[in-house]
């Protein structure tokens, strides 16, 4: 377009504004505060370069999406995160959703198993099978994929402290079935630098987290080529009350220092910077989160590419799975989280997922419900089949506002770079706090925007319902559970050869002191039966522990 | 004019979720009152503990991971044995209606659900201690 005919478009514009009663400036934002104009026009993007800034879908710099034929080629994974009560509960489910089109699993661990701990430990009390399922050995882990063939499937595990030793089981649960490590595909979200900044499930403090983490993508290149290793997950920061440009630059960020850490471990980034993959929240504002998953692959390529000395294209290209924002649903008329879980679910699409989990409806009050998961999971496979919006790649590019919304969240994400720089890294960033401070922060702003009615919550601050009755089904998980999680675990410890096990875990210990790999014993142990807790109390007795400080 | 009411935020058990209390934590501080905050993955016994050592008049217990019924009746069997008995428990997080009976029965103060205003949360003390700060 010539200079002339912007300043035309210009003139036209600015009498367009003059007679159009569009509300005072300020108040329109977006639900993370960004200042929204009325419209947008060419105006906008008159810095915008096509081949530099877009590009086509599958090259360089991928904001369009990360393959050539997107939607077209394969649909996204549809992948129910899902776990409750003991492994063959859960086995029960895992079934039931594949039966339905479900494409992938995805496990959800319970407390417990998320912090290393075995359900027999004593701050286990109260928690076993209630947030997910209760993992605390081979046997548990053999269960929970009975008759499930692990070289099929891919399986996506949301574990980070201890994520090296459920890797493990997993890897022997694939040799119980009589499956090579090589064939087995999945993604371990591994991502400690997020679980200090907020979903707060760590084990060891960050120096030797990140040792761990470089340990498991040199053994998964050599042995398990094609496992993702780490789930950048940008997710719990954004529960955690984040903003959307938050989300975006603390994950990025964090997925920056595992490349700098595994490069500065030797590793070359080309063996490992293609089994990076992320994970971002879709959140209710829709065309922002389009526009952070556009910016999120723009960012990366061009951070890797050129910042980071990647040669690879695969380096370059961040592929990610979304899940729905579990902090919008409401426990108030929960049937309306259907909807809420559907917009989110389109804006995901629409920004080019790989992957995605539907929230179901009843989730503030508990695990979800099958009638529940069955909803979430059709809203998946109508927005795939019914509404069309699959069938052309990166339908909104090139739309005035997204591109520039687009931009916009790439700037604030380089800002909030700039300020972790400035700090030293982001593990100098986490210690100070200043990554938590800043979640917190927007997290209080968030809440007094809606308690002031600045910010509608349909069923909660407006248009709620006098004297309201919940009319759904939910999950109760009793403490049958807990019982019988004790007594398989009792059985374990009294059949198994326990002098092997004290050896293979006094071998892991000179592991993790030295500088061997730590994979090839944490196996050992897994396959001697060693517990969760046994495993990781060994590693925590080199490694130490980690305390927050708190703060609110 | 007594002194400013005291209060203890724990989030107790391994959940991690420590959103809700630390909004909690900054409302109640806002509001005047004095305000403690645990931090993550607290134990009833460091929770008793805690409060006893700091001499609080309230703890206000975070809970969302379904450990209630749990970690509720063993910080009061706590506070009772180690002198705290006056010490008013009550908390917040997602606690179904049944249970949220059983717990008023053994002393549990107002148990707060997803969407309350923190507002609600403010007037409850003011009302229950109505000559303090």
């Amino acid at each position: 377009m010539e200079g002339s005919e912007y300043e035309r478009i210009r003139r036209e514009f600015e009498r367009w504004l003059a007679g159009c009663d569009a509300g005072e400036a300020g108040r329109f934002q977006t639900i993370s505060g960004t200042p929204l104009q009325p419209l947008y026009t060419p105006l906008d993007l008159e810095q915008l370069d096509y081949l530099r800034d877009l590009g086509f879908p599958g090259g360089y710099p991928f904001t369009r999406g990360v393959r050539s034929n997107m939607y077209r080629g394969r649909l996204w994974t549809m992948r129910e995160f899902s776990g409750f009560g003991t492994a063959r509960d859960t086995n029960e489910r895992y079934k039931f959703l594949l039966r339905h089109g479900e494409t992938g699993l995805s496990v959800a661990f319970d407390f417990p198993t998320l912090y290393g701990r075995d359900s027999d430990d004593r701050l286990a009390a109260g928690e076993v099978g209630k947030c997910g399922v209760a993992i605390s050995s081979l046997d548990d882990m053999e269960t929970l994929f009975d008759g499930i063939p692990l070289g099929d499937v891919s399986t996506s595990m949301t574990i980070n402290g201890p994520a090296a030793v459920i890797w493990a089981f997993y890897i022997a649960a694939a040799e119980s079935q009589g499956v090579a490590p090589e064939k087995l595909r999945g993604t371990i979200q591994n991502d400690i630098l997020k679980e200090y900044i907020a979903q707060k499930s760590w084990l060891f403090p960050p120096e030797p987290s990140l040792r761990v983490i470089t340990d498991i993508m040199a053994f998964a290149a050599r042995r398990v080529p094609k496992w993702n290793t780490i789930s950048i997950s940008g997710y719990h920061i954004r529960e955690a009350g984040s903003t959307a440009a938050q989300e975006l630059a603390f994950t990025l960020k964090d997925g920056l220092t595992y490349v700098e850490a595994g490069v500065a471990a030797g590793l070359d980034v080309d063996t490992f910077a293609p089994r990076l993959s992320f994970f971002f929240n879709s959140h209710l504002d829709f065309f922002e989160e389009i526009a952070k998953f556009r910016a999120a692959r723009r960012i990366w390529a061009r951070e890797m590419r050129d910042k980071h000395g990647a040669k690879k294209p695969e380096s370059w290209l961040l592929r990610f799975h979304t899940q729905t924002a579990g902090c919008s649903l409401t426990a108030q008329q929960p049937e309306n989280n259907i909807v809420r879980t559907a917009f989110q679910a389109l804006a995901a699409v629409l920004g080019g997922t790989q992957s995605l989990h539907t929230n179901s409806m009843d989730e503030t009050w508990a695990l979800p419900s099958e009638k529940a998961v069955l909803i979430a999971l059709r809203t998946q496979q109508l927005i795939a089949e019914e509404t069309g919006v699959a069938t052309v790649i990166d339908p909104l590019g090139g739309s005035y506002f997204v591109e520039a919304l687009t931009n916009e969240l790439e700037r604030q994400a380089r800002v909030y770079f700039e300020k972790i720089d400035a700090l030293g890294g982001m593990v100098r960033a986490i210690e100070h706090g200043f990554p938590q401070r800043e979640i917190a922060d927007a997290a209080f702003r968030y809440q007094r925007q809606v308690e002031q009615g600045y910010r509608t919550v349909v069923g909660v601050n407006k248009y709620a319902l006098d004297g309201e009755q919940l009319d759904i089904p939910l999950l109760k998980i009793d403490e049958r559970v807990a019982h019988e999680q004790h007594e398989r675990l009792a059985m374990l410890r009294r059949k198994r050869d326990s002098t092997l096990v004290s050896r293979r875990l006094d071998d892991l210990k000179s592991a993790c002191r030295g500088r061997d790999n730590v994979m090839e014993p944490i196996l050992a142990a897994a396959r001697a039966r060693a517990t969760l807790g046994e495993i990781c109390g060994a590693m925590k007795d080199v490694f130490g522990t980690y305390v927050e400080p708190p703060m609110f | 004019m007594s002194r400013k009411l005291r209060i203890l935020v724990a989030k107790p058990g391994l959940d991690g979720h420590d959103r809700g209390a630390k909004v909690v934590a900054r409302a109640l501080r806002d509001a005047g009152f004095e305000v403690i905050y645990t931090g993550l993955h607290q134990t009833p016994e460091m929770i008793a503990e805690t409060a006893i050592q700091e001499d609080v008049d309230v703890v206000g217990l975070s809970i969302l991971s379904g450990a209630h019924m749990t970690v509720f009746p063993e910080t009061m069997r706590l506070l009772k044995e180690r002198g705290g008995a006056d010490i008013h428990v009550f908390g917040g997080g997602i606690i179904p209606r049944e249970d949220m009976a059983e717990l008023e029965r053994i002393g549990v103060g107002r148990l707060f659900g997803p969407g309350t205003p923190t507002q609600q949360i403010v007037e409850y003390l003011r009302e229950r201690f109505p000559d303090r700060g």
